[in-house]
């Protein structure tokens, strides 16, 4: 218990000489070339590199006189694109899942379709976006049209897939073939190997995939938002603090700062239900 | 035995593993002389392959003093007398065999004309001619494990140490392999220490063999081999080696390997 | 000997159509469905244009998209070759020490889950918004933390026996490296490297996005979906889409030479 202790204390001091580190780093950086007035690689000055005080500080400012602070807004936006980004994660992690299932199911569509799913990761998503974003506006279903935030959504499903379809094939894959043919010994159907035996030898993959496409879904959220004209999420606020940054570019890193912390809290969500979820000997994160 | 005969010296070695933890070692004395060929022997967690660590330099004793050829276990590692195999052959993937086989003759300065005369000798030596150009997951366990072997023996070294090197190896390799690796030791006259926990294979091997018993790990007896040398197929079948193994059995449960709980060795 | 070649020149080519026919068949299928298929369905030209358009848009501005497409390939390079080179070099550090490597291995691990494409707009404010450094350098931190947690990983994955060896042949650490840590490393290095090129791509067009020259392949794919032209939008979206599964394909072929001894490749898997 006590040791316990002692090592969550050295986390937490590992941490806070992390933050410090970066801290100076920022700080020195900023001093060292705006003394000796160097500008390669870029000029330092307050607009190119504020303050991390300050960056912090524009947080815990109203955005105009007698309003709420920026954080209260950031804490909203940040709200907003996460459930646009974990809308996305469960569809594209659900079509990543069902693909890579018939993918390893199948051979012949191992050798069909893999290449075109590796490949549909270097079409440039941000330039789909507008179209998809604009396109899906006139798609209904049974009358029911989908919200414009489900569209980014889709981006963020995209991007979410491929990570998953990747490590259930593997993970499907890697159980072991004695454990298969024991279950076949028992006259077991191939449903039932797939659940009781494929499923759990494929936890593992699966969750380091969903670390992959917890980051990425909120990547395609964020980006999703940017071309796609709504406002109330972290892409909007990027948009409309990049078109001021000359005057407060604190504002954009605040904004960045937020979308980092999302990203790495989506992050640290998969790895506690993989905690509580898988119970496989400890490894290595991702 | 004589001093000056000794290639390992052993004196009051004690190795503990964290602060407080488990007692590997403990007290352990021990001689080797020239050429011979020692087994230790023991259940898991007797620490054997630990013993094996500390003489090779590998892991630190906690107290007690190696001598190997009257050297400090430091200065023997760094005057490279020491060959090591392993229970896997831990080969390089992506090495061929002969650079495999090379790689301590790169190291230690050779130049390419000697390391390939070498490593043609070695090849002949462990009976792979004409494999020096496949790679290691081309090559059945056995295999891979006599390429160890060459590796280990590629620069000549004084001793040899060998943790379990066909523990992974089925019944039929296994004495296979037992047999070339006399026929080895007999041609090169180099000293072996070898750790296994088949007796067999320990009263096959040795002139000696070291029986040690868990927790504390210590040396509870040491049993002369008085075998005829060379050992062949029928000295498998000798009532005398019968004999010998039914002492060496008789000995790991006299030190208590009867009551040994499982538990994973502890190799750091 | 010519008889016998006979058969197995004949079976090599059974094993190629085995190997590429059905992904042969599934892009004459994904040709027709897009040519034919979606139109007929009613899929709106702004969401899809017919591939014979694409192609006609393409023909008509090849020159525009293929200049363009250098442009933005040269800042995904540069950000590839810069990224992949620190994360590299700064995997070495973490690996010479280790008990700073696993106390930071977190932060990295944590700071890959950074939605970096959003600092596009900062990286234009650094650099200038034309210039192509600000893509370089999106494109750069994109493929600086996957290759950094890959390689150290590898560098560090050895078998301890593996370290043993080279500590009983009193190996010094530029040995250890060179002859183990490196060459053990080398399998992860290239699937970040695989990665990284496609990140790469990503963020030089993504920086376009927030502006850039206007020749550069992202800022064509923004002006042609303004303009309405998504014939043309759309076949410079198939110009990145190349040069990015050509950069891919680049890394697994050098994959191929450099590390031909590794399992998942003599397997053919990947």
């Amino acid at each position: 218990m006590r040791s316990r202790i002692g090592t969550a204390a050295a986390r937490v001091a590992v941490l806070l000489l992390v933050l410090a580190g970066l801290w100076a780093l920022w700080e020195g950086y900023r001093k060292l070339w705006e003394s000796t007035g160097w500008t390669w690689p870029f000029p330092v000055n307050s607009t190119t590199m504020p303050h991390l005080h300050d960056i912090v500080g524009a947080l815990f400012d109203p955005i105009r006189e007698g309003e709420p602070l920026l954080a209260r807004y950031m804490l909203d936006a940040a709200l907003f694109t996460a459930k646009e980004a974990a809308v996305g994660f469960l569809i594209g992690a659900t079509v990543g899942f069902l693909l890579g299932a018939l993918i390893a199911r199948f051979g012949v569509l191992q050798r069909g379709i893999m290449p075109y799913v590796v490949a549909s990761q270097t079409i440039p998503i941000l330039a789909l976006a507008p179209i998809v974003v604009v396109g899906l506006g006139s798609v209904s279903i049974a009358g029911w049209t989908p919200k414009d935030w489900m569209r980014v959504s889709v981006i963020a499903a995209y991007l979410t897939f491929f990570p998953v379809t990747v490590n259930t094939v593997r993970g499907l894959r890697s159980a072991d073939p004695a454990a298969v043919e024991l279950m076949q010994s028992y006259a077991a159907r191939e449903w039932s190997i797939f659940w009781k035996l494929r499923v759990p030898a494929a936890m593992p993959y699966l969750f380091s995939a969903f670390k992959v496409a917890a980051t990425a879904s909120v990547v395609g959220a964020v980006i999703g938002e940017l071309p796609s004209s709504i406002q109330d999420g972290l892409g909007g606020w990027i948009i409309n603090f990049n078109q001021y940054y000359a005057l407060e570019p604190e504002n954009l890193w605040a904004v960045n700062l937020v979308a980092a912390l999302l990203g790495i809290a989506f992050f640290l969500l998969v790895v506690l239900v993989e905690k509580l979820v898988v119970h496989h000997p400890p490894e290595q994160l991702v | 035995m004589k001093p000056s005969e000794a290639v390992v010296t052993a004196r009051g070695i004690s190795k503990t593993f964290g602060k407080g933890g488990v007692t590997a070692l403990q007290d352990i004395e021990l001689d080797v002389g020239r050429g011979e060929f020692i087994s230790l022997i023991g259940p898991s967690g007797c620490g054997k392959s630990t013993l094996l660590r500390v003489i090779g330099d590998l892991v630190d004793p906690t107290s007690g003093e190696i001598r190997v050829n009257g050297k400090s276990a430091r200065q023997a590692r760094l005057d490279r007398d020491y060959g090591i195999v392993f229970q896997s052959a831990v080969l390089y993937d992506w090495r061929t065999v002969a650079k495999n086989i090379a790689l301590p003759l790169e190291l230690m300065g050779f130049n390419r004309a000697e390391r390939a005369a070498r490593v043609q000798e070695l090849l002949s030596l462990v009976e792979l001619d004409g494999f020096e150009k496949h790679y290691p997951w081309q090559l059945s366990g056995g295999m891979q494990q006599r390429v160890s072997i060459a590796r280990a023996l590629s620069f000549t070294p004084a001793l040899l140490l060998m943790d379990e090197p066909f523990g992974a190896l089925d019944e039929m390799t296994r004495e296979r392999m037992n047999d070339e690796l006399l026929r080895i030791w007999t041609e090169i006259r180099s000293t072996v220490i070898f750790v296994t926990h088949s007796i067999t294979e320990a009263v096959y091997l040795s002139t000696r063999v070291v029986v040690m018993s868990p927790r504390p790990g210590r040396i509870t007896s040491v049993l002369p081999i008085d075998l005829e040398q060379p050992r062949t197929r029928e000295t498998r079948e000798d009532p005398r080696f019968f004999e010998l193994v039914t002492e060496v059995r008789e000995a790991l449960h006299a030190g208590g390997a009867d009551d040994v709980v499982e538990e994973p060795e502890v190799v750091e | 000997m010519s008889t016998l070649a006979h058969p197995a020149s004949g079976r090599r080519n059974t094993q190629r159509v085995r190997k590429w026919g059905p992904a042969a068949i599934v892009f004459g299928i994904g040709m027709a469905l897009w040519q034919w298929v979606l139109p007929a369905l009613g899929v709106e030209r702004y969401l899809l244009p017919p591939l014979s358009d694409v192609l006609q848009a393409f023909w008509d501005n090849r020159s525009e998209l293929v200049r363009g497409g250098w442009i933005t390939f040269k800042e995904a390079l540069g950000g590839f070759v810069l990224g992949c080179s620190l994360a590299f070099g700064f995997a070495l550090v973490l690996a010479r020490w280790r008990p700073l490597g696993s106390a930071l291995m977190p932060y990295m691990i944590a700071a890959n889950a950074v939605p970096i494409v959003a600092f596009a707009p900062i990286t234009n404010a650094w650099f200038g918004t034309l210039s192509p450094w600000s893509k370089v350098v999106i494109a750069a931190v994109l493929c600086f933390f996957p290759v950094l947690v890959n390689t150290l990983r590898g560098l560090t994955s050895l078998r301890p026996e593996s370290l043993e060896l080279m500590r009983s042949y009193a190996a010094p650490q530029r040995v250890v490296f060179a002859r183990a840590r490196i060459p053990n490393s080398l399998p992860f290095v290239f699937s970040a490297l695989k990665i990284a090129s496609v990140l790469a791509m990503i963020g030089a067009v993504v920086g376009d996005y927030f502006g850039g020259s206007t020749e550069a392949l992202g800022v064509q794919i923004v002006s042609s979906v303004s303009l309405a032209q998504y014939e043309t939008a759309w076949a410079a979206i198939l110009v990145a889409s190349l040069i990015g599964i050509a950069f891919y394909a680049a890394v697994a072929l050098a994959e191929r030479l450099v590390v031909g001894w590794h399992p998942s490749i003599r397997a053919g898997v990947d």
